[in-house]
């Protein structure tokens, strides 16, 4: 691993007394694609959250690029954050703006760029992620493929160092999901960035991430490549990954 | 314990809205204003109101106007009518029935429109795009609210004025120069600075709550509560705060 772009130290968070993060340790190299597994409601979001900094850990740190974001003030957290770019759960694209406002709201907000230069940057993102056309309509109108779409093209538009994928394949169907997979790929490949892939659905993850995570009951119970999660005896691990609704994970224990 | 605990509640509520009054104050004074939404935001808040206003002053003057006409009857003094009906309408029910009209229009709209927001993930993803939600949803709309409020109640005086001369056009046969002289002198320059002070103060108040209440919901459900605690918070806040102004006014 060449550089530590993400790290997590001991991250414990809790909501209204219950534990959702107990602890976690986590790093992530830089240019590397990492995934994060783990089943609904294990605390994904909230882990992605921590790292933002849009949640604030109840103990440990988190580090962006060697530096400790826990305890800065707003501003600052503000500018750590433009290292990122998100694709959220449900594509959160604003309503109330059309397509290409919305993808280049980050460089409207953030740059000196005229009207013109905006849409074109706007256009050819949207290229980039195959979306042709569209520019004009309102996030409504179209497909939940072509909204995960656009919200990535509005993550990746201002090339920040970090992109994370916060489930980019639930809700979409099986064809629109290969799409979504191989464009992440493309897209890690081109762009020299640093991808973390945060899922429940193991097999898309698998094809993408270098390297893998499982968060289970507020920890990280497995860190390491394709090939040590498949070889793994960890009968969790195991029963994930075969689907199983009998075996060490019960219901309870998310 | 029951005590208690209400106290404690109504004093956490209290100190996380004065939080959010003044994070609202620092982004007013401290970021560049994007025009254009905060034009957007005058129409959807302000402009858009003035059909309902209209109906609504239009009405309330004439019921005035009846309901003085009927007690000035009986001291045969009807000629006062214009009077009573400029006074109560500038000083008391413009400022109060407007307020009452916007927070249940505007103030529904805002909280509902930041609520859904909020559980869409849009507000998280303001702040993933380094842009403070506070700053870009609720500024402007504080903005559009304090400044339309004003507006919209002086357009609201006119009309229930206007009705009030409907009522003494037809009932009285008075004319219009004379009603709207009888108008013009019973109104001193306190009655109409009262009426606009308290239409500043009731356009801050309901933006503040009606936005702050907006960022609370979770789920689509709390959506829901959160629209009805905004709309009966700031329909109480308005009643109180008109209490406390116009015994301020009365006394000075």
């Amino acid at each position: 691993m060449s550089q530590e772009m993400i790290k997590l130290v001991n991250v414990k968070r809790s909501f209204k007394d219950k534990g959702i993060l107990k602890g976690v340790n986590l790093s992530v190299g830089k240019g590397e694609s990492f995934l994060l597994i783990g089943r609904s409601g294990a605390g994904k979001t909230v882990l992605l959250k921590t790292i933002l900094g849009l949640l604030r850990p109840d103990s440990g740190t988190v580090h962006i690029e060697g530096q400790e974001i826990t305890q800065l003030t707003k501003s600052k957290l503000e500018k750590v954050r433009l290292n990122f770019g998100l694709v959220f759960q449900n594509s959160a694209l604003f309503d109330f703006l059309t397509v290409w406002e919305n993808v280049s709201f980050f460089l409207k907000q953030h740059t000196a760029l005229t009207k013109g230069q905006m849409r074109r940057k706007a256009s050819e993102t949207l290229a980039l992620v195959g979306l042709k056309g569209i520019e004009d309509m309102y996030p409504y109108e179209l497909s939940g493929g072509m909204r995960k779409r656009v919200a990535i093209a509005r993550a990746i538009v201002y090339n920040p160092k970090i992109v994370i994928y916060d489930e980019p394949t639930t809700g979409i169907d099986p064809i629109a999901v290969d799409k979504i997979v191989s464009l992440i790929k493309d897209l890690h490949s081109r762009l020299f960035i640093t991808s973390m892939i945060v899922t429940h659905d193991l097999d898309t993850g698998l094809e993408i991430a270098d390297r893998i995570a499982f968060l289970l009951g507020g920890r990280i119970i497995f860190e390491g490549n394709r090939e040590q999660i498949k070889e793994s005896k960890d009968k969790r691990l195991i029963q994930f990954m075969s689907g199983a609704s009998g075996g060490p994970i019960k219901e309870m224990e998310v | 314990m029951f005590f208690l605990e209400t106290t404690e509640k109504f004093f956490s509520y209290l100190g996380s809205i004065l939080c959010f009054i003044k994070d609202t104050f620092y982004w007013l004074f401290t970021k560049k204003r994007d025009f254009r939404i905060l034009g957007r935001e005058i129409i959807s808040v302000g402009i858009n109101s003035f059909p309902l206003v209209f109906l609504v002053s239009l009405f309330i003057g004439i019921i005035i106007a009846f309901q003085t006409a009927y007690q000035l009857q009986q001291f045969q003094s009807e000629i006062h009518l214009a009077s009573l009906v400029a006074l109560s309408m500038v000083r008391e029910l413009g400022p109060v029935i407007t307020a009452l009209i916007v927070a249940a229009r505007s103030g529904a709209s805002i909280t509902a429109g930041i609520g859904s927001m909020k559980i869409n993930e849009q507000v998280d993803a303001l702040e993933a795009f380094g842009v403070e939600p506070i700053d870009y949803l609720v500024v402007p709309k504080f903005l559009a609210m304090t400044l339309c409020l004003p507006i919209l109640v002086i357009y609201a005086d006119l009309l229930g004025i206007l009705g009030g001369y409907l009522v003494g056009m037809s009932k009285f046969s008075m004319s219009f120069g004379l009603y709207m002289r009888m108008t013009i002198d019973a109104l001193g320059p306190i009655d109409l600075v009262s009426g606009m002070v308290k239409s500043l103060f009731f356009g801050s108040v309901i933006a503040f709550i009606c936005c702050f209440e907006g960022f609370k919901p979770f789920s689509s459900i709390e959506v829901s509560s959160s629209v009805t605690k905004a709309i009966v918070r700031s329909f109480v806040m308005v009643i109180v705060i008109d209490c406390i102004l116009t015994a301020f006014f009365y006394f000075i």
